[in-house]
Parts: structure tokens; sequence; C-alpha cells
């Protein structure tokens, strides 16, 4: 029992993880029967989505106070309604579609960046300007038309192996890939070392300008990639479909136990929650409880563990 | 800095540059549907933009402590909620449901000065919980405004129309409080320098929860006005205000940190950006485009405001 | 020591200030007189700052009694207290909200000036105030402060302090006021204090300039390592038994002067920096295998110079190979740690590419690394894995260095690195940069300690951010080195 309680209080991560195990149990225990392991699967699937946008918004979060990323949902819905036009619903498009997502991605990190840079604006107000660009761009490209997605696409995005939601396996490798990005590459030592003091970070030699750039990139092009699996799972873009994640992925991050300061960060933390957060909201309906409950709950969660994560420590 | 020297000065220019901007739009607007320069043009075209403006005021005092407020459209959008349900059924109640809105507020900002949290995730959370509550009380759009605030926006004054007298006197009020009174200057001060003001020996706690229980104020002003134009509210009214309303103190010439904030300013912005998504459609240009000239109009205001400072520094 | 008989208007005895593990006051005694105008001088560090904080009421003292006008204030003296008692301070990095107009700034302190029509009586107690000490100061008061020079922003900073409106003022604390002023305001300074003393105002004066301390104190007090070693009566000293007093009177050790022979075998030459304002054809060289210094008083651009070659600018092809520079701080926890990290990441943060097996970084060759370092520079630590903040402020200034010297540089930068640091450790990292220079790394050393300016083959002695002497070998001694720094380079203001 020691053990675990130092386990849990070293690693920050834990904690969403054992909440997203408990909100599992209570819900799996009141449904009763092989409910469980139906419910276990259909959050892995949803929170596949929470997890590639978190991973994006944490790595921006992670350079420090003042950075988020604002355009993630507009992203979304963009890089949905190119890639499902690029692949008008033909298996052998899906690679361009994906290519032309990526590049959608790419384009808003890179213009997100430029305004950081050149306007010397706060990135909250610029990644806020190009989401509205963003977001209206996709509205005039994809108002009116709605392509289904091509059948493959589908396939992989709502396919189980024995239960098991597929994207969800490719979303776990490749969160492995994350973790090893953020704790084993001189990028993520860079990223980390930028978050928790830039200017001391600069002096020891990290390209500062560089590893901002590459992190607004990432997590714009996390954020196309997302849209595009996400319009394979729900038969196709629509306008809203990115409305959610804007809070959804600042939510993870901070559920998962990452600074909301910056400069320490962790991958796993981001499932736990991501998991937690679809749990809590299907044991709420469970029970009968309303939606606006369930929104009250969520709210609640992130103020209270932003309150006893506390602000950033005094340093000196 | 006097006489003419003055008008060369960057500071004017960062000053003008939200008069000016209106301006382009107004002239544009004028330019494309001579029919809108008239009472009820004028009318037509500002209606929508008092709440915004509202809502922006709003944002501003929040900004002017160096926070963000993201729960703000949540918020007026419960207000509106409010407004169109107990407000109307049970008054009382309803003006206990406000009330306790604001001291909710403040409360959140004693959170924030205590705990130094990042006001951006507490005001994130804080969305999910006003949402929450708009939904709980109207689980699908409808209600109906009560009929003094339905009289009150729809008033017709000699001359002038009600939205501009609206937002002159809103400028006017909030800009006499803040630059003006002996009161205000502590507040800016919060956010140019905290230290020195706990160095003089003020409450920085006090002057921040008065600052968040006015943002509140302003959001339920927002809120009623809305919902009294739109005479029926639902919980997702005014989710887009959080986004417009800082857009519209940066246009305005608010800054994002050091308490640089300018209440006229803020009121042109949100009514620039109302004007944009008209411009549009007298443009004949789709209205899906009307986020994007908006997005676009803050780009290049920000951008012609670097450039003014890029001057100044090389003087 | 004082001969008066009329109880003092302020006494200070025994003040202790604890940060941390630094003690930056052990126990200092003073007593202030009305009408007295009291010098202060000391080195940086010497815990003068810290000192005047707790005399107006921002930091608490950690021991020692305090006593103002007769009253004994123990535990709990606030800022609202000091400005009761009538205590103002013009701190060194400023106070002004510089969003808001010089008479908004001026209602910040004076809680009377509100109501209908404050804001003209706001600006008639300003102005008042400005053109009683600097006549002619081109300020107006409806002027936003961050529009304003530094110069003009001191100015209204100073004449705050001296506004009166309900309360009398019984002391104002100036610290360096006169940094940033040009010579002309800062004599309309000196005068007005020399006035305002005869008016029974007290006031304190913090300066590194010691003309002006001598010029207008009546007593001077000289601190040294959070002491107060010498108090008397201003006509007791003169410019040469000031420095003496603030000096440093002993250092131990064998000298360290390094030998030419030293550097026989190196001639390649790495640096050519000039300064952009420099008048004359001075300018920092520096070749393989030097050990080269940067004096002078505090903030006279040295650390900006070294910036400057941090980025490049100075560093001739020989010296770059695409190392590049690498930089140690003096400020530990502004420029420095990295304070969520352990040791050793700390210590590989500057090498991670000589870590790499493919993409990936290799802990375990970090940790050798660290181990390495950690061996050889004596940082006390159970392991290289514990965090960095756990480590006292000597230490984790080690770890500073061994980033440096651990990574690939050729050129090492050091702002002022001995700052706080405890002997030992100083004389173990002295040893440390020798061998490290004699290998053929070049260093460029910021220090505000004479002593340590015995390392250095040569030193350039800034002032107003330009060189104003170079001086080498033999010529590096306490006196020409303080004589530069207080040398008006032509051409400055």
């Amino acid at each position: 029992m020691k053990q675990l309680e130092m386990f849990m209080r070293q690693h920050p991560w834990s904690w969403s993880f054992l909440a997203a195990f408990l909100t599992w149990a209570v819900t799996a225990a009141y449904i009763s029967g092989t409910g469980g392991l139906a419910l276990a699967s259909t959050a892995l699937s949803f929170s596949t989505f929470f997890v590639m946008v978190g991973i994006g918004q944490m790595f921006v979060i992670t350079l420090g106070p003042g950075n988020v990323d604002l355009s993630i949902p507009s992203t979304i819905t963009l890089s949905a309604v190119v890639s499902m036009m690029v692949m008008d619903g033909t298996n052998a498009m899906i690679l361009p579609g994906i290519l032309a997502a990526v590049g959608v991605g790419v384009l808003v990190g890179l213009f997100n960046y430029g305004l950081i840079r050149v306007l010397t604006i706060p990135p909250i107000i610029a990644t806020m300007s190009s989401s509205f660009l963003v977001q209206s761009s996709a509205i005039a490209l994809g108002r009116g038309v709605k392509i289904k997605p091509p059948a493959a696409l589908e396939w992989i995005s709502t396919a189980k192996m024995l239960g098991v939601p597929v994207l969800s396996l490719l979303v776990i490798a490749f969160a492995i890939v994350m973790a090893v990005l953020l704790n084993r590459t001189v990028y993520g030592r860079s990223v980390t070392a930028f978050g928790q003091n830039t200017r001391a970070a600069r002096l020891a030699g990290v390209p500062i300008e560089r590893i901002r750039y590459l992190t607004y990139t990432l997590s714009a092009v996390l954020a196309a990639v997302c849209g595009v699996f996400l319009a394979g799972f729900s038969g196709g873009s629509s306008l809203n479909m990115g409305e959610e994640y804007l809070l959804a992925s600042i939510a993870v991050v901070v559920i998962g136990g990452s600074s909301i300061a910056g400069g320490n960060s962790n991958v796993p933390g981001i499932f736990g929650s991501a998991l937690f957060l679809f749990l809590l909201v299907a044991m709420l309906n469970t029970f009968g409880a309303a939606a606006g409950l369930r929104l009250i709950l969520t709210g609640l969660i992130i103020v209270g563990v932003v309150t006893f994560a506390g602000g950033r420590k005094e340093s000196r | 800095m006097s006489g003419l020297g003055f008008f060369a000065s960057a500071r004017f220019w960062r000053g003008a540059l939200p008069a000016l901007s209106l301006t382009f739009v107004l002239l544009g607007v004028f330019w494309l549907q001579p029919r809108a320069m008239s009472y009820f043009g004028l009318n037509l075209l500002f209606n929508l933009a008092v709440p915004i403006a509202l809502a922006t005021i709003a944002q501003m005092f929040v900004i002017a402590v160096n926070d963000l407020d993201l729960s703000i459209g949540s918020f007026v959008s419960l207000v509106a909620c409010i407004g169109a349900t107990w407000l109307n059924e049970t008054p009382l109640l309803g003006i206990a449901a406000l009330l306790g809105c604001i001291a909710v507020y403040a409360a959140i900002g004693a959170l924030i000065y205590i705990r130094q949290l990042p006001s951006i995730v507490v005001t994130l959370g804080m969305s999910f919980v006003w949402s929450g509550c708009a939904v709980l009380l109207l689980p699908t759009p409808g209600g109906s405004a009560p009929d003094w605030i339905r009289s009150l926006v729809t008033l017709k004054p000699p001359y002038v129309p009600m939205p501009l007298v609206a937002a002159v006197v809103l400028a006017l009020v909030v800009h006499f409080a803040l630059m003006r009174t002996s009161w205000g200057v502590l507040m800016r001060g919060v956010g140019g320098n905290e230290k020195a003001i706990t160095r003089a020996g003020w409450s920085v706690l006090k002057l921040k929860m008065t600052m968040y229980a006015l943002t509140a104020v302003f959001g339920i002003l927002a809120g009623l006005t809305l919902v009294g134009l739109a005479t029926s509210a639902d919980a997702n009214i005014a989710l887009r205000y959080t986004l417009l309303s800082i857009a519209g103190v940066i246009l305005g010439g608010g800054e994002f940190v050091g308490g640089r904030i300018s209440p006229v300013g803020a009121v042109l912005g949100a009514m620039t950006l109302t004007l944009t998504a008209s411009f549009l459609s007298f443009l004949r240009i789709s209205p899906d485009w009307q986020i994007g000239a908006q997005g676009a109009v803050l780009i290049i205001v920000l951008a012609l405001r670097a450039i003014v400072n890029r001057l100044e520094a090389r003087k | 020591m004082t001969t008066e008989t009329v109880s003092p208007l302020i006494s200070l005895t025994g003040i202790q200030k604890v940060f941390g593990a630094v003690q930056a006051l052990s126990g200092v005694d003073l007593n202030i007189h009305t009408g007295e105008c009291l010098g202060l001088v000391g080195h940086n560090g010497a815990g003068k700052s810290t000192l005047m904080n707790i005399l107006a009421g921002t930091l608490e003292a950690s021991g020692g009694s305090l006593s103002i006008a007769g009253r004994d204030l123990g535990q709990g003296y606030a800022v609202q207290d000091a400005g009761r008692l009538g205590i103002r301070c013009v701190f060194q990095e400023g106070s002004l909200c510089p969003n808001l107009s010089v008479a908004e700034n001026t209602r910040i302190i004076h809680p009377v000036l509100k109501g209908f029509g404050w804001r003209p009586r706001a600006a008639a107690v300003i102005m008042e105030q400005l053109d009683l000490i600097f006549p002619g100061h081109g300020v107006s008061a409806f002027d936003i402060v961050g529009d304003l020079s530094i110069s003009k922003r001191q100015m209204v900073e100073i004449a705050r302090a001296f506004t009166v409106t309900d309360t009398g003022i019984r002391l104002v604390i100036l610290d360096e006021p006169t940094s940033s002023l040009d010579a002309r305001v800062a004599e309309q300074l000196l005068d007005y204090v020399g006035r305002v003393a005869g008016e029974g105002i007290s006031v304190i004066l913090i300066s590194h300039l010691l003309g002006e301390i001598l010029q207008v104190s009546n007593k001077i007090a000289v601190m040294k390592d959070g002491r107060v070693v010498a108090f008397r009566d201003a006509s007791g000293f003169d410019r040469s038994s000031l420095v003496e007093a603030m000096g440093s009177t002993v250092v131990a050790g064998v000298a360290p002067r390094r030998d030419a022979e030293h550097r026989k075998t190196v001639s390649e030459e790495r640096i050519h920096m000039r300064p952009p304002e420099q008048p004359d054809d001075q300018s920092v060289r520096a070749q393989a295998g030097e050990v080269v210094g940067f004096a002078g008083l505090a903030g006279q651009g040295q650390t900006e110079a070294l910036l400057q070659i941090f980025d490049g600018h100075g560093v001739l092809p020989s010296g770059a190979q695409d190392a590049g520079c690498c930089f140690i701080a003096g400020d530990r926890q502004v420029d420095g740690v990295l304070p969520l990290w352990s040791i050793r990441k700390n210590i590989g943060i500057s090498s991670l590419k000589r870590l790499l097996l493919g993409m990936l970084i290799q802990n375990g060759k970090e940790r050798e690394l660290a181990d390495a370092w950690k061996e050889r520079i004596g940082i006390r630590a159970p392991d290289v894995e514990a965090p960095i903040l756990s480590l006292s402020g000597g230490n984790q200034q080690k770890v500073l260095f061994a980033r440096a010297l651990g990574s690939a540089a050729d050129i090492v930068l050091m702002d002022d690195p001995m700052r706080g640091v405890d002997i030992g450790t100083k004389n173990e990292v002295y040893a440390i940069i020798r061998q490290e220079a004699s290998q053929g790394r070049t260093f460029l050393w910021y220090t505000t300690e004479m002593e340590e300016l015995d390392y250095c083959d040569r030193v350039y002695v800034f002032r107003d951010g330009v060189i104003s002497e170079t001086l080498s070998g033999s010529d590096i001694t306490e006196e020409n080195v303080l004589k530069a720094s207080f040398k008006q380079v032509s051409g400055a203001a």
C-alpha cells in the first residue's frame, strides 16, 4: 500500500488511470454482465481522438505560460473537409487524402508560428486569430458537401479486433512513440527546458525559435490527422466536429498531471484522462444524470484538479 | 509631447487605429449600400453589436489584470437562459441567481490570485460549469424574455438609433470609471505593476475580486441585452462571444499584459467585428467567410500595430 | 559609535536576514537621526538593498529589532506601517506602473488623493515636487510613464517619494538614485538632498559613486558581507579610505597570477568584439587558452557584451567551430537553473548531440558525463539523479559550471558566476578554470569581485556600456580597476 502511494506521488499521471478505472468499475457494476467490457471498448474508441489532439496540445503547453493552441478545433474541421474531398470516397485516394491533411496541419502550424514571430503577439492571440481564418475556410469548403469516407478508412476507424478497437491500438503505439519523443530525444528535452525557463534554455544552447516552430507545427499536424480519422469514424466531416476539442484538449493535459505552467509533461496521463473524461460522461449517462450535470461535473473536476495541483511554485 | 508632434507619435496612431478601422469598414458598408446610412439602417447594422460590446467590456476587466476569461461566452449564454426563464417567471429568483453569479465570479478571481493559478484553465473549467447550468435550466431552445427588457432594447430614441446611443454611453461610462477615477487607477495599476501596488499598501486580492465581479456584471448586461434582442434563449446562444470578446479587446488597442486597455477602443473593436460580418453580406460574399473576415481584420490591425511599434523602436 | 545625546529617529539592532541557505545580513546595527543624510556604500551583495527593503517593510527581518521614532516595531512590520510612519523608498528596480500617467502613479502612494478633482490635485502635488528637485525636468503630469525615458522615469520616482499629502515624511531611502540620471540632473538631486536634510527629513543614500556619497552625507556606513564594517562621520572618510573599507582586504591562498609562459604555446585568436558605442579603438580580444576579465561597476554593459558574443558577434571563425560558446550565468534562478530537472539533465542539456545513439539520448552516457563532472568539480550530492533544487546555491552553481565545461564549446562566457558562492567552492572552481584554460579553452569572465581579476591575463573595465580601460599583467590592480570604473569615457553624457 505504501509503495503504491509512493508510486502515485511520483507519477502524477497514475491518478488519471485510477480515476478512469474507478468510474469504469462503478459503471460496470451498475450495468452488470458483459456491458462493462463493451463500455471499456467504447471508451477506448472515443478516447483515441482526445489522445491525438491532447498530445499536440501537451507539447504546446509544455513550452510554458501563455502557450496554448486555440486553433486545434478549426484545424480538425478543415483537415477533415479537405481530406474527405481529396479521398472522394475511394480507397485509392486515402494516402493522398492523409497527405493533404498533413499539409493543412503544416500550413496552419507555419501560420501560427509566423503570427507569433512576425507580429510579436502572445501565442493565444495568434492561434485564436488564425483559427478564425481556418474555421472560415472549412465552412466555405465544406458547406453543403457531405462526402462519405472511403470504406477502408471507415473500417480502420471503427473496426475491432477481439473487441479492441484497431484505431486505439494504433494510437497506443503512436503515444509510445510520442513519449519517447518527449523524454529521449533532443527535441523533447529542448521543449521541456524551454518551458522551465526559456532564458536559461537559450543560454544553455537550445535553439528557441526552431523549437517553438516545430511544436506549433506538431500540434497542428496531430489535430489534422485526428480530423481525418474522426471523419472516418463518424461517416464524414461536419462543420462543428472540432468544437468540443478545444476544451477537451486542454482538459486532458491538465487532468493527466502535466504542469499547466509548462516544463513538466507526460504522455500516459493524456491517455488516462481521455479515458476518464469519456467514462465520466458514460457513468453519468448510466445513472440517468442530465446533460447539464455532466458538464458541470467535468468543469468542477478541471477547476479542482488545477487548484490542488497548484500554480507555478515559487522558485526562490 | 505637445502640439503637432503628438499627432506623429506612435501613441497617437496606436490609439487612433480602432477608430480608423471602424471608419474604414463603415465607409465600405455605406459605399456598397447607401441605404444603410439611415436611422433604420444603422439600427439594423449595430443592433447585435451591443451585447458583443458589453461582453467585450467584461473581458476587458479581466485582461486589465493580466488574466483571460475563456468562460465569458458560456456565462453570457447562461445569463440569457436565466433571463428567458426565471427572470421572466419568478423575477426574485432570477435576480438572486444573477447576484449569485457575481459572487461566484469574485470567488474565482480570489482563487486565481491566492493560488496563483493560470486563469485560462480555471475559466475553461468554469465554462463547462456555466454551460451545464444553462443546459439544466433550458434543455431546448426556448423561453421568453421579460417584456421590460424587450421594450428597453427596442427603444427608438429620436434622431440617433438606440445601439449607437448605447455604445456611446457604455464607452463613456466605463472610460470614466476606469480611466478617470482614483479607483480605476488602482485597478489598472494591478495589471501594470502588481508589486508597486502591493508596496503602496493596497490589497491586490480585493482589487482582483472587484475586477472579476465587474466582469460578471457586464456579462450579465450582455446576456440580458442579447435575450431582449433575440426574445428567446438557448444554452449555446453566445458561445462565440468568448473569442469575439478577446478579439474585440485586442482590436480596440488593448494589450494582453501590462494593464494597457482602452474601454472606448474595446467598444469600437466590438462594433468593427460586428460590422465586418455585415460588410461581407453587402459584398454578396457567402456568410461562410464571416468568421474569416473577422480574423483577417484582427490580423491586419495587429500587423499595423506591429509596424507602428517597430517604427517607434527605430526612433 | 555616535556621540549625540538625542535619541535616533531610526535604530536598527542586530538585524539578520536569511534567504534559504544564504545569510544576507548577519547582525546590522545602524542609527539614523532626524535631518541626517546617511551614505551607505559597499560592494554588490554586501546586503545594502536587503537592509533597505527591511526598513521599507517589504521584507521581514529574520532577527534583530527595529525602532522608529522611539516606537519598537517587532514582527509584522509591513509596508502600510512604513507609509504611516513616513518612510518612503525609491527601489533600484522601480516601483512605477508603466501603464499609468505620472499623476496616476502619484495617486497610488497617496490614499487621500481621491474623490472629485483628484487628478488636478495629484498633478499639482507631483509637479510641484518635480519643479522643486529637478527644475527644467520636461515631464508633464499626464505623460504615461512607459513612454518616458529611463532618466525621466527615475526623476518621477524620486520626486514621488518626496511628495507630501496628509502624513509628513521622516525618511527617504534612495537606492542608487543616480544610476540612470545624467550628471546635471544628478547634481540637482544631490543639491536637493542637502537642502531637505536641513528641513528635518532624513535621507539614506546608497550609491556606487563614492564622490556623491562624500559630497552630501553627514555620516557614512560601509557594508561588507552582510555587516556594517565602518560607521562614522563623513568627514572621517576620503575616497581612498572608503575604497579600503569596502575593499577586499584579505585574500586567502597563493597569488594566483598566471605566468606568461602558460600562454606562449597558444596564439590562435578567437574573439575580437568591439562594443557598438565604443568611442575609441579599444575592443575585446581573446585567444585560445586565455582568461579575460570584464570588470567595472555593476550594470555597465558587461553582461550585454557577453550576450552579444553568445549570439556570435565578434566570434572569429576559429573560435566558433560549430560548438559555439557556452554561458555560465551568475543569476542562477533567472539565467541558469532548469528547476524541475535532476542534476544529470541539467548538466546534459548543453551536450545532447554528443549523447545520441541514432535519434535517442542515451541516459547511460549522460549519466557518465554527469558523474564524471560531479567527481571532478566536487558537486556535493548523493546522486546525479537528485533534483537540482535539492542542492545548495553553491552546488547549483557548480552544476552550471559542469554543464558549460562538459559541453564541446571552446569559448566559455561567465556572467559573474561566483555571486553568493562560498569561498571553498570558489577555490575549487578557480582551479578548474585554470586547468581548462591551459588545455586551450578561452574564458571571458565578468566579475564584480576584485580578487578574481587576479586569475585573468587581461582585464577590460567597462563604464557606460563601453570599455574605459584595458589592463594587462601587473597593471591589474584594485586601484587601477577602481580608477577606470569611475572614469568618464569621453563623449558620455
